[in-house]
C-alpha cells in the first residue's frame, strides 16, 4: 500500500469519512472569492523517556490529532481547528473561516491528482523501534558509561525522545497529498564538580528514522564522551574578555548563527512587509564573497527535512545568498502568491492548530578553501566559538545575539585556554561581510535544533565550515 | 460567576480516568482535563489580516503502581481514548524504575479551601467588533507619529478555559479561567535604520485592559524612542531593569530555588537557604489568592494548598519552590508549586521610574535582552541588551548591540534600589531594579 494510500486510510475511513466529504468541506471555501484554501490533518504520537539519578523514573506518551480548515484572500487568512475529524465539525469550521472573505479572485477547482515526490525518510515508526525494555537498558548503559568517564560527575541526565506524525494535506487544486514523519532525538547532560565548582556539559544529536540510529556508529555513547568532555572544559574555563575582537567560528551547530543573524531575515512574511533588516536587498551584497548559503529541505534523514512541507510543496535546496549577493526568500505559498515569486517548499507549521508561514528547513553555508588550522593559525588575538548553546535575533533591526557553550582564546595563532560566558553581539545584514576565511570542513549539527516563531516551534538543522570574522563584540566580564 | 455544570461534567470525566486506572491495576493517579476556547484576530495596514478560532482540549494521566510512575495524555476525551491513554499510562509505569519519591503528594498537603478568585469574565466580543478593536489599535500607533513607517498589526486575543484536576486521594476541584489581551508592534525608519516595539495589555477581565488607543499610543512611543540607537564602548557601569526586564532578573532567581535545580545540583543558590543572598531591604512574596490576579490559583498542578508566603525577607533566603516530588527528594515539605510560583511579589521601595533614573545618575537604562545567556548552575549572566543612556538622571540617547555581563550570585547582592513601577501584567510583580554594577561590551 502506497503512502497516501495508507494515510488517506488514517483520516477518513478512520473517522468515517469518504473523500467526497473533503471537497464538500473545500466545496465550501472555495464558493466564495478565495485565493487559497486547504485542510491539514495530522495525527501524531509522541513518547519522551528519561533517566536522572541513576534511574529511569519517568516516561511520557501523547497521542494528538486534528485538523486544521484555512482559507486565504488576497492577504487576509481566516482559519479554525478541531480535534474531532467529522464532517459536522469541518463544515462549521469551513462557515467560520469564510467570513474573512470579502474579495479575491475566483479559484478553480482541478481534479484531484497525487503529486509526486521522493519520500525522504522511512515511514517507519520509531516508537516501536525499540522495545520499551530496549530503551531503559540504553539509558541505563549510557548513564553507567558516562559516570565511568570521569570521578567528577556528579549528576548525568540522559533522554530519548520520539514522535510519529501522518500529515494529509487537501488543497484548493483539489490535490491530497500525504506525509509519514518519524522523529528521534536523544540528549546527554552531565554536572561535573571540582573543588566546590560545578560545571555543566550537554551533547545530543537526531533525524529522521528511528531508535536504531543511535546504535548506529556508537553515536549515544560519543554524546555521553563529549558532554563530558564540555563540562571538563568549563570546569577549567576563565572569564572571557570584553570588547569587539575577530572570532572563528567552529564547524557545525555554530551554523546557528547562519540561521539566527540571516535566515531568519530573508523568510518570506518579513519581506513581503518589509519589517525585515534585509528587505528590499535581492541582488545586493549581503556577505563577503566567500560566502554561500543554502536552505536545503531535500537532505535525506536529516531533522530539518521534509518530504513535502506543510502546504504540500515539496521541499528544495533554495540558495539564499551565493558568493555574497542576496539571491531569494524563503517562501510559503501565500508569500510566494503575494510577493509574485514562487515557492520554496518552506511554508511550515507546529501543528494543524496553527497557521502554516516561511520557516527554514537546513540551514548551511558551503564550504570554502582554507582548513581549520590555517584560520585559527592567522588569528593574533581573539575567541575561538567552538559551539553554542542558543541564539536570538531581533529582525526589524537586524541585531543578533548568541551564548557560546564552549570557547577559548586564541593567542598569537593558538588556541591557548578556555574562557566561559562568551556571548557574541553583531549585525545580521553586516556580519557576513565581515567573514574573511571559509574553512573547507562543512559540517552539519548533530540533529537537535528546534527554532521557535510566533509561538511555533519546528525541528530545524544547521550547519557551517570553520568561519573566521573580523571584529565581532564579545560580551564577556572581564573588562 | 463560574459555571458548574461544565465543571461537573468534566469532573466526571476525570474520575472516570481515575476510575479506568485503579481498574488497570494502578495504586494511585493524578488526572486533568481542560478545555480551551478562544478567538484571535489581527489587523495589519488597516486590513483585517486573521482570524483564528481556537478549541483546545487535553486530557493527561499520571499512575504509579507503587512507586513506579508513568505518564500519557491526548487531545481526545472520548471513552475509548480514555481507556487508550490510561492504558499508554500503565504500559510506561510498568517498565520505569522504582523511585522512592515517586508518588502522589501527602494528603495533609492538599487544599481544602476553594475560594472564588475571580478568574472567570467571559468577553462577548465576536471577530468583527474585535476585527474593529485590532484596527482601531493599529490606527492609533500609525497615528501616534508621521515617522511611523510600518506596521506589523494589532491583535486582540480573547481566551476562556475550563480546567479540572483530580487524584485517587479524593481531591476533584475545576476552575474556569479567561484571559484576554490586545497587543501593537508598529516599526519606524527604513533600510538599516529601522526599529521595531510593541506593547501589550493583558488581564483576566476585559474591563481591566489598557484602551486600544493607549496600546497602540505606547507601541508607537516606544517604537521612536529605539531610533537612531549606537552602540557603547567597552565598560562597566550602573545599569537600570526596566520592569519588564526585572522580572526576567527575578524569575532567574526562582529558578535557581526551585526544587528541580536544586536536587539535581544544576543551581548557583545551593546551601544558601538562611543566608543573606540580596539586601536587606528585598522583600519576595507570594500571594497566590490575590482576586482576578494572573497567576492566582488557591491549589497547584497536584492539588496542593498554594501558600501566601515570603521566599525572601529582609534579604535573607527563606525558603525553597518545591513540588512534592522535589521536596521529598531535598528531605523538605512540598511549598505548593508545582505548577511555578503564584503572582510572586517583590516589594517596592519609594521612587517611581523618574526616581530610579535619578537615583542611578548615570548609567544604562535596560528595555530589552535578547538571547540565553543565563547559566542556571554558575549564576554566569551575558546577555545581548538594548536601552538608552542615561546621564545625570536624564535619558541621553538611545543603545543596541551591546550586551551586559555579570554573575546572578553579585548582581543579586548588588541591587541597590526595586522601584514602585510595578509592571502586573505576569506572574512576576516587580517594578524597574537598579544594579550598582555590570560589565558592558559594545563596539
Amino acid at each position: 500500500m502506497d503512502l497516501l494510500t495508507t494515510v488517506k486510510q488514517h483520516f477518513l475511513a478512520g473517522n468515517g469519512l469518504q473523500t467526497q466529504d473533503i471537497d464538500q468541506v473545500l466545496g465550501n471555501l472555495l464558493n466564495s472569492a478565495v485565493d487559497d484554501a486547504d485542510i491539514y490533518f495530522q495525527a501524531s504520537h509522541f513518547e519522551s523517556w528519561s533517566l536522572e539519578g541513576g534511574i529511569v523514573k519517568e516516561g511520557t506518551h501523547s497521542i494528538e490529532s486534528g485538523a486544521g480548515v484555512r482559507v486565504v484572500s488576497g492577504d487576509k487568512t481566516g482559519f479554525a481547528y478541531s480535534d474531532r475529524i467529522e464532517l459536522p465539525i469541518l463544515l462549521e469550521a469551513a462557515n467560520n473561516v469564510k467570513a474573512i472573505v470579502r474579495h479575491g479572485q475566483q479559484h478553480r477547482q482541478r481534479l484531484a491528482s497525487a503529486s509526486k515526490y521522493p519520500a525522504l525518510y522511512p515511514s517507519l515508526d520509531p516508537l516501536k523501534s525499540l522495545a520499551d525494555q530496549e530503551k531503559i537498558d540504553l539509558l541505563k548503559r549510557i548513564d553507567q558509561f558516562t559516570r565511568q568517564l570521569d570521578s567528577r560527575v556528579e549528576e548525568v541526565m540522559v533522554s530519548l525522545v520520539s514522535n510519529f506524525e501522518h500529515i494529509l494535506i487537501a488543497n484548493a487544486d483539489g490535490e491530497l497529498i500525504a506525509d509519514i514523519r518519524p522523529l528521534v532525538r536523544m540528549n546527554v547532560s552531565v554536572i561535573m564538580q571540582s573543588s566546590g565548582r560545578r560545571e555543566q556539559g550537554s551533547m545530543g544529536g537526531g533525524s529522521r528514522s528511528d531508535y536504531r540510529y543511535f546504535l548506529e556508529d556508537d553515536r549515544a555513547f560519543a554524546y555521553a564522551r563529549e558532554a563530558v568532555r564540555v563540562a571538563q572544559v568549563n570546569l577549567e574555563a576563565e572569564e572571557a574578555p570584553a570588547g569587539s575582537m575577530t572570532v572563528v567560528l567552529g564547524p557545525g551547530w555554530p551554523g546557528i548563527l547562519l540561521h539566527e543573524a540571516i535566515g531568519h531575515g530573508l523568510e518570506g512574511d518579513f519581506n513581503r512587509k518589509g519589517t525585515s533588516a534585509f528587505s528590499g536587498l535581492v541582488g545586493q551584497r549581503v556577505a563577503s564573497d566567500l560566502c554561500t548559503v543554502v536552505d536545503d529541505g531535500t537532505l535525506a534523514g536529516r531533522r530539518g527535512s521534509l518530504s513535502v512541507d506543510d502546504e504540500g510543496v515539496p521541499t528544495q535546496n533554495t540558495v539564499l545568498i551565493e558568493k555574497g549577493i542576496l539571491k531569494g526568500y524563503m517562501q510559503d505559498k501565500m508569500n510566494a502568491r503575494l510577493m509574485g515569486v514562487g515557492v520554496t517548499g518552506n511554508g511550515r507549521r507546529e501543528s494543524y492548530a496553527h497557521l502554516p508561514m516561511p520557516r527554514m528547513t537546513n540551514t548551511y553555508m558551503l564550504p570554502g578553501n582554507s582548513t581549520h588550522e590555517e584560520i585559527i593559525a592567522s588569528v593574533h588575538k581573539g575567541i575561538y566559538a567552538a559551539n553554542f548553546g542558543g541564539g536570538q535575533v531581533d529582525i526589524t533591526s537586524g541585531k543578533f545575539v548568541f551564548s557560546a557553550s564552549e570557547a577559548y582564546l586564541i593567542e598569537n595563532g593558538r588556541i591557548t585556554r578556555p574562557v566561559k560566558g562568551v556571548t557574541l553581539i553583531g549585525n545580521g545584514p553586516d556580519v557576513l561581510t565581515k567573514v574573511s576565511m571559509v574553512g573547507n570542513n562543512m559540517q552539519l549539527d548533530s540533529g537537535v535544533g528546534t527554532c521557535g516563531k510566533d509561538g511555533q516551534s519546528v525541528p530545524v538543522g544547521v550547519g557551517q565550515p570553520t568561519l573566521k570574522i573580523d571584529g565581532l563584540t564579545v560580551g564577556g566580564t572581564h573588562v | 460567576m463560574q459555571n458548574s455544570a461544565e465543571i461537573d461534567r468534566l469532573k466526571a470525566v476525570v474520575q472516570q480516568v481515575l476510575d479506568e486506572a485503579k481498574q488497570q491495576g494502578a495504586s494511585a493517579a493524578e488526572a486533568s482535563v481542560s478545555i480551551d476556547n478562544g478567538l484571535s484576530v489581527s489587523a495589519r495596514l488597516g486590513e483585517v489580516e486573521t482570524v483564528e478560532f481556537h478549541c483546545d482540549q487535553g486530557l493527561g494521566v499520571t499512575v504509579y503502581f507503587g512507586q513506579q510512575k508513568g505518564s500519557a495524555s491526548s487531545n481526545d476525551v472520548s471513552a475509548d481514548s480514555l481507556r487508550e491513554t490510561v492504558r499508554a499510562a500503565c504500559s510506561i509505569a510498568r517498565y520505569a524504575s522504582p523511585d522512592e519519591y515517586a508518588g502522589l503528594p501527602d494528603a495533609a498537603d492538599l487544599a481544602t479551601q476553594f475560594p472564588d478568585l475571580d478568574l472567570y469574565h467571559p468577553w462577548t466580543v465576536n471577530a468583527e467588533q474585535a476585527i474593529e478593536l485590532a484596527i482601531r489599535c493599529e490606527q492609533a500607533a500609525r497615528d501616534f507619529d508621521p515617522a511611523i513607517s510600518n506596521s506589523e498589526g494589532a491583535s486582540v486575543n480573547s481566551h476562556s478555559g475550563v480546567r479540572v484536576l483530580g487524584n485517587s486521594l479524593g481531591f476533584l476541584q475545576g476552575y474556569q479561567a479567561t484571559r484576554h489581551s490586545i497587543s501593537c508592534s508598529v516599526l519606524a525608519g527604513s533600510g538599516d535604520n529601522m526599529q521595531r516595539d510593541y506593547w501589550y495589555s493583558v488581564a483576566r477581565n476585559q474591563l481591566g485592559l489598557e484602551s486600544v488607543e493607549q496600546v497602540g499610543q505606547e507601541a508607537a512611543r516606544r517604537t521612536l524612542a529605539r531610533m537612531n540607537a549606537t552602540s557603547l564602548s567597552t565598560r562597566q557601569c550602573p545599569v537600570l531593569f526596566a520592569p519588564t526586564m526585572a522580572q526576567g532578573l527575578i524569575g532567574a532567581l526562582i529558578g535557581a530555588i526551585s526544587g528541580g535545580s536544586l536536587y539535581r545540583k544544576a543551581s548557583f543558590m545551593l546551601d544558601k537557604l538562611d543566608q543573606l543572598i540580596m539586601p536587606d531591604f528585598v522583600r519576595i512574596h507570594e500571594q497566590p489568592l490575590l482576586k482576578g490576579a494572573l497567576g492566582s490559583s488557591s491549589y497547584d498542578a497536584e492539588g496542593v494548598a498554594t501558600q501566601t508566603r515570603d521566599i525572601v525577607s529582609a534579604g535573607i533566603l527563606r525558603a525553597y519552590v518545591l513540588s512534592s516530588y522535589s521536596a521529598r527528594k531535598l528531605g523538605m515539605r512540598t511549598t505548593g508549586n508545582a505548577s511555578g510560583v503564584h503572582n510572586l511579589t517583590v516589594d517596592s521601595g519609594a521612587l517611581d521610574f523618574a526616581g530610579m533614573l535619578q537615583l542611578m545618575g548615570t548609567g544604562l537604562l535596560v528595555t530589552e535582552l535578547l538571547g540565553q545567556g543565563v547559566n542556571r548552575v554558575t549564576g554566569d549572566y551575558s546577555r545581548g541588551a538594548s536601552g538608552f543612556w542615561v546621564e545625570n538622571g536624564v535619558i541621553q540617547f538611545p543603545v543596541e548591540e551591546i550586551t551586559i555581563a555579570g554573575n546572578l550570585t553579585n548582581m543579586l547582592r548588588n541591587i541597590v534600589a526595586i522601584g514602585n513601577d510595578v509592571d502586573l501584567r505576569g506572574n512576576i510583580r516587580t517594578g524597574s531594579i537598579l544594579l550598582e554594577k555590570m560589565s558592558i561590551a559594545g563596539q
